[in-house]
């Protein structure tokens, strides 16, 4: 079901991701103050930009769970999640050696995205323990949607409030997550933003694909059994 | 009026069968009795049938009412006695059966009554904490029929009584009460004396549904 | 459903009159906190951001003792069946779940302001009443709705005391970042309003979201 169309999106994120780090290292213009470490935000940022869609994908795809009852749409938010969280570390770890490299601390508060990242990362790590703590695979399925679903809405709150203080406490240090970037840097960012969310989608049919085809097998398996089962007894 | 229609019912627990091939007819008034060894599914069938778990497979239809997609109708008109009371022991016998009342939208002096007929009027005001097992069962059997459900299930209801408790609770949830009944037990014998339908099952799966079936059969869903 | 969940949450006042098991613990755990506090800053008053920091961590902190709890007479006693037999609407159970949490949070700080007051604050507390009083009340709201939701979704889950604070402790943290800025002010050596519009709006916003949020996705967490 998911492995259609999924050749020639992995070849299209590797041409994109191919042609996007090309850009980073040999278009885009040296940061006249950081240096090459700056180019860290290419990745650093697109990666923040996916994974926070990926969370709200996930938290739409579980309302879709729980208004159509139908497991797929649990498994897709799952799958959306778990990478997200994965890309989630890499963000944090990009974003701390920008930070050694920006003010010279291996962490700032100074920055309200990351920080708000940070409380989203902690809240959507609890998801593995929470899902695999429930045994009832129908529970599990629908509990984890519900969690999809208030971590999703909370993200937008959580971003709003994070903001709103540290503007008050640090003045707003110019980061360059915002759109006021000189062109050939514009282009260089989308063209990482657009290799990454290609990226995704196709590690997230990826895996997807994988996880279908070994839940047909165990059901294969299981009727396999029940009907040697049923034969012994007759 | 049929009471209960199931064909071909089946749960899952993962990949393991809770119930599989569950097939059986009772009509309003009858008792059905529902056999089998620990663990092989009875207390998961009761449940099903109160709606509390949805049916994977099959169909249900249960006072009229299809499972899962009406379970909303049975709300209020099933009287459940499993191996819980369902009642909260801090609180003495008449809070818990008020607060279930009032659950059910039923009148105050029901209570009253209900605590009359099982016998627990004079201990009414104490916490169940302090009672004997067999009171509390007493009390859970008000409480399973104060709001006059059309439908009993019970989990082995005479666990913890004395005889003449269970001679008290008769009119309540026994065959003089008229309702429908399903009766999962490990009294073999009484069972089968009471029973109108009687169900097997091993493993999950039905043995046998039907008349009450010779001692023999009911021995085979023990070994 | 208002008469289900006015009969739910007597029940749960009831118990907890009767068991007092997590006012006074939520209570006791407050004080040790304001105490162990003055020992890890080696303060003897605080004033301003650090006392709305000191008091909001530690009612959240207190909270989560207090969710954890919230299902346990159902748990280890009652159970929920009785309810999901009964012709009740599943809301009327958050209501009445959010109602008691929101009851005990306000018992709890009856004991806590005071307490702070006491132990920690270098000001004087009546000076800040009146709108800290607001600033309460709105968070308990917030508190309660996201406290409700969160007890609810670890109730089947196998590790429910390590999985509750996991789970409300990074929610909270937009509550957390209104009520404290709204206290700040408030606790200064000359109390101020400054901004308190602002931060009373995020705390009613967060509140307004987070209850539409629960009351909608409540029903799915009881069904089976």
């Amino acid at each position: 079901m998911y492995a259609k169309g999924l050749k020639s999106l992995s070849i299209a994120s590797v041409v994109a991701v191919a042609a996007a780090l090309a850009l980073v290292f040999f278009y885009a213009p040296l940061d006249a103050d950081q240096g090459f470490v700056q180019k860290i935000f290419y990745v650093h940022v697109p990666m923040a930009i996916v994974a926070l869609c990926g969370f709200v994908a996930g938290g739409l795809m579980a309302i879709k769970h729980l208004r159509s009852g139908d497991r797929t749409w649990d498994m897709r938010s799952y799958v959306a999640i778990h990478l997200s969280i994965i890309l989630g570390v890499g963000v944090l770890a990009t974003g701390a050696i920008w930070a050694k490299a920006s003010w010279g601390h291996w962490w700032v508060w100074d920055e309200p995205v990351l920080v708000s990242f940070l409380v989203v990362f902690l809240l959507y790590c609890v998801y593995y323990p929470l899902r695999f703590s429930i045994d009832d695979p129908e529970r599990q399925a629908r509990y984890s949607s519900v969690f999809a679903i208030a971590a999703g809405a909370f993200v937008p709150l959580n971003f709003a409030a994070v903001r709103m203080a540290e503007s008050f406490t640090h003045p707003r240090v110019l980061s360059q997550t915002g759109g006021d970037l000189p062109g050939q840097m514009r282009l260089t960012f989308l063209a990482c933003l657009l290799a990454m969310a290609l990226l995704f989608v196709t590690l997230w049919k990826l895996e997807l694909t994988s996880k279908n085809a070994s839940m047909q097998l165990k059901r294969l398996r299981a009727k396999l059994l029940a009907e040697a089962d049923a034969r012994a007894a007759a | 009026m049929t009471a209960i229609e199931l064909d071909g019912l089946e749960r899952r627990y993962g990949e393991r069968v809770a119930l599989a091939g569950v097939s059986a007819r009772v009509e309003a008034g009858q008792t059905l009795a529902v056999l089998g060894a620990n663990g092989a599914g009875k207390t998961t069938l009761l449940r099903v049938l109160a709606g509390l778990l949805r049916p994977h497979a099959g169909m249900a239809r249960v006072l009229g009412a299809e499972l899962p997609a009406e379970t909303w109708k049975l709300h209020g008109r099933v009287g459940f006695l499993g191996h819980e009371p369902l009642l909260y022991r801090e609180l003495s016998g008449r809070e818990n059966l008020a607060y279930h009342a009032r659950l059910h939208r039923l009148n105050g002096s029901r209570v009253e009554e209900a605590l009359a007929a099982v016998g627990m009027d004079r201990r009414a005001d104490e916490p169940l904490r302090e009672l004997s097992r067999g009171m509390v069962q007493r009390l859970a059997a008000a409480r399973a029929v104060l709001h006059e459900p059309p439908l009993l299930l019970l989990d082995e209801p005479h666990a913890g009584l004395d005889p003449a408790a269970a001679e008290l609770l008769e009119p309540l949830i026994g065959r003089a009460s008229g309702r429908t009944r399903v009766l999962v037990t490990h009294d073999v014998e009484g069972a089968l004396a009471e029973a109108d339908v009687a169900l097997g099952l091993k493993g999950g799966r039905q043995q046998f549904a039907g008349r009450p079936p010779d001692a023999e059969r009911v021995r085979e869903l023990y070994r | 459903m208002i008469g289900a969940a006015v009969a739910i949450l007597r029940k749960d006042l009831r118990l907890e009159l009767r068991t007092k098991e997590s006012v006074p613990a939520m209570s006791l755990f407050t004080v040790t906190c304001f105490v162990l506090f003055h020992f890890g800053l080696d303060r003897d008053s605080l004033d301003g951001e650090l006392a709305a920091g000191v008091l909001w961590v530690t009612l959240l902190l207190a909270a989560v003792i207090g969710v954890t709890r919230l299902f346990a007479a159902e748990r280890e006693q009652g159970g929920i069946d009785g309810l999901l037999l009964a012709p009740v609407d599943r809301t009327a159970l958050f209501l009445a779940k959010g109602t008691a949490l929101f009851v005990f949070l306000l018992a709890l700080e009856l004991v806590a302001l005071p307490s702070f007051g006491l132990l920690l604050l270098g000001p004087d507390l009546r000076d800040a009443l009146p709108e800290l009083l607001l600033v309460l009340l709105l968070a308990d709201l917030g508190l309660a709705a996201v406290g409700a939701l969160t007890a609810a979704l670890a109730a089947e889950a196998r590790a429910r005391e390590l999985i509750v604070p996991l789970l409300l402790l990074p929610l909270l943290v937009p509550l957390l970042i209104a009520a404290s800025q709204a206290s700040e002010p408030l606790l200064r050596v000359s109390p101020s309003t400054e901004d308190l519009g602002r931060w009373l709006g995020l705390l009613a916003l967060y509140d307004v979201v987070f209850l539409l949020l629960s009351i909608a996705v409540f029903d799915y967490l009881l069904e089976d």
